[in-house]
């Protein structure tokens, strides 16, 4: 892992809507990011370039590899095809969502009581989970941002079974620019999903964990 | 060039009544006379499914109205071309080409709803590669002359005719784009103009995808095109008349699309941080408006505004003042603040 004065490695999968703006703003936090897409580097060197100036186009074995934090930011619907192997010993943050209204059904997802970060984390089950960033607009991350102390200051929801890892996460979201709330399960952070209180919602720390009820720590 | 847009949204009438889906359609084609005789360079309509938005078949819409008109350009806003077959939508505007003397235009893109995907028989897990296969075919039968293609998505065509023929080539044909990077580089590889659908959020978040769909052109070797924005909003005499109008319409469409899929409805503060200068809503009097188009238009190296008008139960009588002032106030005064 890092040394205490670095900060850790970010490795962003996917260059679609939602991955280019989390590498963008990660790096104007500071962090070493580097983003990877199903395939070439080449193919998304321009779309790096231009939307997220400063990170590295790279192959995402390549990626993975030297990252400390793989942020997935596939579409869902590419999940069942993803290769646990890929992020295997990884600390994987899974901002994706189960969306059936705008992206259609899907089984994996639909035949079950889990949340979909649970059915994530069950098939990446040699990498530690944690959900976030899945319920803010990825138009919103960027505009969003404000510096600690803020009156207004947004807050994200952070949730995962492995504190350690919530914590890492949870350090990457305070940087970039949004309190936390934090909750101590991948099955607590249902409540982030579509359909929920907090999804879509500009809320501060306070009226988030208002929202969620006695769930927030 | 200023134009307006329109999903089709059923009006209501006096007494906020919703008007039949029937004489909405009637209404639509007087609105978009109106755009033509007030001067407006471009009428757009998005193809949608629903109750609430019965424009499913918006060529024929466009064709009353170019039967009826002379000088504005028609166009798709959008056509769901993944859902839809690409020959059939060339066929269609080929035709409206044909009857309009060379004034048809389409936008292709996904939209926002997903209806037209069970309706046609079509898995959305299918999405990219259904649209990507078929933006590259149309982007063939644009050209003119024998087709041969082959593919997943359709039939395989080979040395194939497709009629009507248009007049003087291809038909101006833009890719609508919400946020997809991917998206903006195909446009650029197929040689399309690019549409930016700014729906929420700060419009100047994306003069990034302009300036990639201007960069993709050159590494393709293509001459630079048209960057255009398509924005909902609402013209009327003041700024207060134009909100108290838009907003309870506004709350109520979006109460209603947050339900479905289950996001946070918006709030009195978010829809005014929206009609602000930072927003995505151009939503006010006509100076507002055509402040806040020629900033944006600039911002974003855009030479194209489209203006979503027509927030479901909004009365006809509410969309023609609209329309009127758009024409008559707000194009002119853009043009002044761009020169």
């Amino acid at each position: 892992m890092t040394t205490p004065d670095s900060l850790p490695r970010i490795a962003v999968l996917g260059a679609g809507h939602t991955g280019p703006v989390i590498a963008r703003v990660a790096l104007e936090a500071g962090y070493p990011v580097s983003i990877a897409a199903s395939g070439d580097p080449d193919r998304i060197a321009l779309i790096t370039q231009v939307l997220a100036p400063g990170a590295e186009a790279r192959w995402a074995a390549d990626a993975v590899r030297d990252a400390d934090i793989v942020v997935l930011a596939i579409p869902l619907h590419r999940f069942p095809a993803f290769d646990p192997d890929l992020v295997a010993g990884k600390l994987v943050v899974d901002t994706m969502n189960y969306w059936p209204p705008t992206d259609g059904v899907q089984e994996l997802f639909e035949a079950t009581s889990l949340g979909s970060s649970e059915v994530v984390a069950r098939r990446l089950a040699r990498s530690t989970v944690v959900k976030t960033l899945n319920h803010i607009g990825y138009h919103e991350l960027d505009e969003g941002r404000r510096p600690a102390g803020s009156a207004d200051r947004r807050a994200l929801g952070v949730a995962g079974d492995d504190p350690a890892a919530v914590q890492t996460v949870a350090g990457v979201i305070e940087r970039i620019g949004y309190d936390v709330v934090r909750l101590d399960s991948l099955a607590a952070g249902r409540l982030f999903e579509p359909g929920g209180a907090v999804f879509g919602a500009s809320l501060t720390r306070g009226e988030f964990q208002q929202a969620l009820g006695a769930a927030a720590a | 060039m200023l134009g307006l847009d329109t999903f089709g949204d059923v009006t209501h009438d006096k007494d906020d009544r919703p008007l039949s889906h029937a004489q909405t359609i009637r209404d639509i084609v007087e609105q978009g006379v109106l755009a033509d005789q007030v001067g407006l360079d471009f009428f757009g309509i998005g193809e949608h499914h629903t109750d609430d938005f019965p424009l499913s078949a918006a060529d024929v819409v466009l064709g009353a109205i170019a039967a009826r008109t002379s000088r504005i350009r028609l166009g798709s806003a959008v056509t769901v071309l993944s859902s839809d077959d690409p020959v059939r939508v060339f066929q269609r505007y080929s035709t409206l080409n044909a009857i309009s003397g060379g004034r048809a235009e389409v936008i292709l893109g996904r939209g926002s709803s997903i209806d037209s995907f069970p309706l046609f028989g079509y898995d959305l897990a299918d999405y990219e590669e259904l649209f990507e296969e078929k933006v590259g075919l149309f982007a063939g039968l644009l050209k003119g002359g024998p087709v041969t293609w082959h593919g997943n998505t359709r039939a395989s065509l080979v040395d194939q005719d497709v009629v009507p023929h248009t007049e003087s080539g291809p038909f101006p044909a833009w890719i609508g784009v919400g946020g997809s990077p991917q998206s903006v580089i195909r446009a650029a590889n197929y040689g399309y103009s690019l549409m930016l659908a700014i729906i929420g959020g700060s419009p100047a978040r994306f003069a990034p995808f302009s300036q990639l769909f201007q960069r993709a052109l050159k590494q393709f070797g293509k001459a630079p095109l048209p960057v255009g924005v398509h924005s909902p909003g609402h013209v009327a005499a003041t700024d207060e008349q134009a909100r108290e109008e838009f907003w309870p319409r506004y709350q109520e469409v979006i109460r209603r699309v947050s339900r479905t899929r289950g996001f946070a409805v918006p709030t009195k503060e978010s829809f005014e941080y929206e009609i602000g200068p930072r927003g995505a809503l151009y939503v006010g009097s006509p100076e507002t408006v055509a402040r806040k188009i020629a900033a944006n238009l600039t911002a974003l190296g855009a030479t194209r505004f489209d203006l979503k008008y027509a927030m479901g139960g909004l009365s006809h009588e509410a969309l023609m003042s609209n329309i009127e002032l758009y024409g008559t106030v707000v194009a002119p005064r853009v043009r002044e603040l761009l020169a």
